[in-house]
């Protein structure tokens, strides 16, 4: 198991309980979907699973040690497997830097080679051309921003990518592509992705488990097939019928009714 | 040319007249500062070319020295304001809880503090000199300063890419070095040119007060008050003084109006 | 004659770059249209133009004529303020997709609907204070919600409250700009339920924009689809996903086909 966040219990200091007893593994080549609605403590876990947060009760474990926050060595191995992506691509790129120096930055922090190749071949993996690292994010779409993002997470070859709504944010064409990238550095790359999403489908073409979490604990974990195709829970059903479906085309060969207004 | 970019040449070009009349007098005045060879009140001549104060000495010549006086005591000001101000700004922008509520609080109540009762403490402990002068406003700017650095920091370090810094293994130091300042410094150098301004006119009030530099080095200032008598008489004596601080305030204000979109590289490109 | 008629309508920046271009659709009375577009297609730009919003320094031309039944025909495009003040709210309104933005903060939610009845129906007093509570009642938000403000309450109940003061005007046309995507699905559900039933029961027109066209397919029989402020293709709900006939169209179906054949794979 690379990550393993055990009985995690989160609360705000005289404030309300975020977490409570969460239970979530994730092992190599499995990516994990942290779904649920707003409130349901998922971004919490997140920033927890990614050493922002310190749990009030219980831990996380990297490679079968508990993860040290204060721990310098353990960390910078730690940051090096596990990078993130986040939903807003206008707040997570920062508009005064260049995008050469935007992907460069893990490299630069942990130490590591940041030669300029290294940037061009991340870029060139999230289908940017090389010459996008002289320009600076404002000049470019929301979904490009995301993708160079998702070059900054990859750039320092890490085995974990822990993403919070990484495309909700997209319009529905350019979620499809972002999906597919993501899906693609999986194979890859080897990435393991555990993303937090509200989008069920998502969840279902990238993750091959879904924890269910509502009001801070897990409602229903499992295989992703099992869990959104055969759900237990009565609260995983409801979520289930709530997504709005395309309707079904009509039968082939039928007569496509004129248009009368 | 937008109208940015035409504050910024404007104000520029205000300041650095008064800049270029204050280097001058490093060089040469038309009469040693003390001089009282042209009688008192002389009216405006080829010799005198804003004529002489009561004194007999040339306001032309008191006028450049003014220029000198006024840029130190800007220029000092913004320095000691930006610097103790940028400090203690970031230090609250990353204090959390009560510690952020304290500071918010002390800051609050150093701007309350009145800029002039901070300036005669100051002169109380240190004695009436420019120094004391500049020591005080700069005093009270940095509080102005803080706070509103304050607020900047918390909004950057609010933004994602801090995070995703952070999960690069980014130290906090680093942090504020790659992140926080390239983003706070366009907000914050069009304050620090209103504060200079500010500061200006400040330190005119406290020298028309007596609280700023004694003589013989006249700030426009005293010159406004020691021409107060004599208005009537010799009007070009405040006339002059009044006129200059007018150039360097409005020109320092351009120059804040012109750096508002010239030090941001965003709003540059998309206009 | 059609309660809403778009007519060549054209939006352009000060500099003259058109951001919605010779855009023509009708809506009559009842009807619903469903907006669909990318970001950057004109849907948004389009309603405001219809309700006279436009932002500073964009300028519409061509002709947008609301008609509502008993009353005159009005020109929107050009109409001078005075004159839009009049239409909004009375012949159409809208709800956005970030409630929090279209309710005031600093007044209570009760005092934010009864200041849209006061002024498109004229009511005073206790007969305003019911039909606040009713227009509550309406959207299935409890009379407590009245004297809470804005923050204080969840997503989905601001945007029912902001729906409430949008139907209590009894408008004829009722403009929804993306009015779920920032809502959890669950709430998307129920507040898409709530305007079919608000729209059906009052006999409103629907203008509903989003870039979903599964949550169209929800709410509209028919649907324009916008690409870079142009109208490429019309049709029922039901003819465009069967036979989608502009590529633009056929890009933003198989992107959705893939979302939601997502959902059925995992199905057993």
């Amino acid at each position: 198991m690379i990550l393993e966040a055990r009985e995690i219990g989160f609360a705000y200091p005289r404030g309300r309980t975020v977490l409570d007893g969460v239970s979530v593994g994730v092992t190599a080549g499995r990516g994990v979907a942290l779904v649920g609605e707003s409130g349901a403590g998922k971004t919490t876990l997140l920033r927890i699973l990614l050493g922002l947060l310190r749990p009030t009760s219980g831990e996380v474990r990297f490679d079968g040690e508990p993860l040290r926050l204060g721990d310098r060595a353990l960390m910078r191995r730690f940051r090096r497997d596990a990078q993130t992506v986040f939903q807003d691509p206008y707040s997570s790129l920062d508009p005064r830097q260049r995008v050469a120096r935007i992907v460069s930055e893990p490299l630069r922090s942990l130490g590591l080679d940041a030669a300029p190749e290294r940037v061009a071949e991340a870029l060139r993996e999230v289908g940017l051309p090389e010459d996008v690292a002289g320009r600076y994010p404002h000049e470019f779409s929301g979904g490009q921003r995301q993708r160079i993002a998702i070059a900054r997470a990859i750039v320092c070859r890490p085995r974990l990518l822990l993403a919070d709504e990484p495309v909700s944010a997209l319009d529905v064409t350019t979620r499809v592509r972002v999906v597919d990238l993501l899906a693609e550095l999986r194979e890859t790359r080897g990435l393991t992705v555990v993303m937090v999403t509200h989008d069920l489908a998502v969840a279902a073409l990238l993750c091959q488990e879904t924890v269910v979490l509502s009001a801070g604990r897990v409602v229903e974990q499992g295989d992703t097939a099992g869990v959104l195709g055969s759900p237990t829970q009565p609260y995983t059903r409801r979520l289930l019928a709530s997504v709005p479906r395309l309707p079904a085309p009509h039968p082939a060969g039928a007569p496509v009714e004129p248009n009368s207004e | 040319m937008t109208r940015h970019r035409r504050s910024l040449v404007a104000g520029t070009a205000l300041v650095g007249l008064t800049c270029a009349v204050a280097l001058l007098s490093l060089l040469w005045t038309p009469y040693p500062v003390s001089d009282t060879s042209g009688g008192r009140l002389a009216p405006v001549s080829a010799a005198h070319l804003l004529g002489t104060d009561r004194l007999g000495r040339d306001l032309a010549t008191q006028l450049m020295v003014g220029a000198r006086i006024a840029l130190q005591t800007g220029l000092g000001a913004v320095a000691i304001g930006g610097a103790l101000g940028l400090a203690a700004g970031i230090a609250a922008g990353f204090a959390q809880r009560w510690l952020d509520d304290g500071l918010a609080a002390v800051l609050d109540i150093v701007i309350a503090f009145p800029t002039l009762l901070l300036a005669m403490l100051v002169v109380a402990a240190r004695g009436a000199s420019l120094g004391s002068a500049i020591l005080a406003l700069g005093l009270a700017m940095s509080a102005v300063v803080a706070r509103l650095t304050r607020i900047l920091v918390k909004r950057v370090l609010a933004q994602d890419f801090v995070t995703a810094s952070r999960v690069s293994g980014t130290s906090w130091p680093r942090v504020v070095a790659e992140h926080v300042l390239p983003n706070i410094w366009p907000t914050l150098a069009v304050n620090l040119a209103l504060q200079f301004g500010l500061a200006v006119l400040a330190e005119a009030s406290l020298s028309y007060l007596g609280l700023g530099a004694p003589p013989p080095n006249q700030s426009w200032g005293r010159m406004l008050q020691e021409a107060q008598s004599t208005v009537l008489v010799a009007p070009a004596g405040l006339v002059a003084p009044g006129l200059a601080l007018l150039v360097l305030v409005v020109g320092a204000n351009f120059v804040a109006d012109g750096l508002r979109e010239a030090a941001d590289p965003l709003a540059r490109r998309s206009s | 004659m059609s309660l809403l008629t778009v007519d060549r309508l054209t939006v352009a920046t000060p500099g003259g770059r058109p951001l919605v271009s010779d855009l023509s659709f009708e809506l009559p009375a009842g009807g619903r249209l469903g907006v669909i577009g990318e970001s950057g297609s004109g849907k948004s730009l389009t309603a405001l133009a219809v309700l006279g919003l436009l932002p500073d320094g964009l300028r519409a031309s061509g002709s947008i004529r609301l008609h509502p039944s008993g009353g005159a025909p009005a020109q929107v495009v050009g109409a001078p303020e005075r004159e839009l003040r009049r239409l909004r709210g009375r012949v159409a309104t809208a709800v956005f997709q970030e409630p929090s933005t279209a309710l005031d903060p600093l007044m209570r939610i009760g005092n934010q609907i009864g200041a849209a009845v006061r002024r498109t129906r004229g009511l005073r007093g206790t007969a305003l204070r019911a039909a606040t509570l009713s227009a509550l009642a309406d959207v299935g938000l409890d009379r407590r919600i009245a004297r809470a403000y804005p923050h204080e309450v969840s997503g989905g109940q601001r945007q029912r409250a902001a729906i409430a003061a949008a139907v209590a005007c009894r408008p004829a046309l009722l403009i929804a700009d993306e009015p779920t995507t920032a809502l959890d699905v669950t709430v998307q559900a129920e507040v898409l339920a709530l305007l079919d039933r608000l729209v059906a029961d009052r006999g409103m027109a629907l203008l509903f924009i989003s870039h979903d066209l599964a949550v169209v397919s929800r709410i509209a029989e028919r649907v324009l689809v916008l690409a870079q402020g142009s109208a490429v293709e019309s049709g029922t709900v039901a003819d465009v996903v069967t036979a989608p006939r502009h590529p633009v169209t056929r890009a933003l179906l198989e992107s959705a086909r893939q979302l939601d054949a997502a959902l059925e794979v995992s199905r057993p």
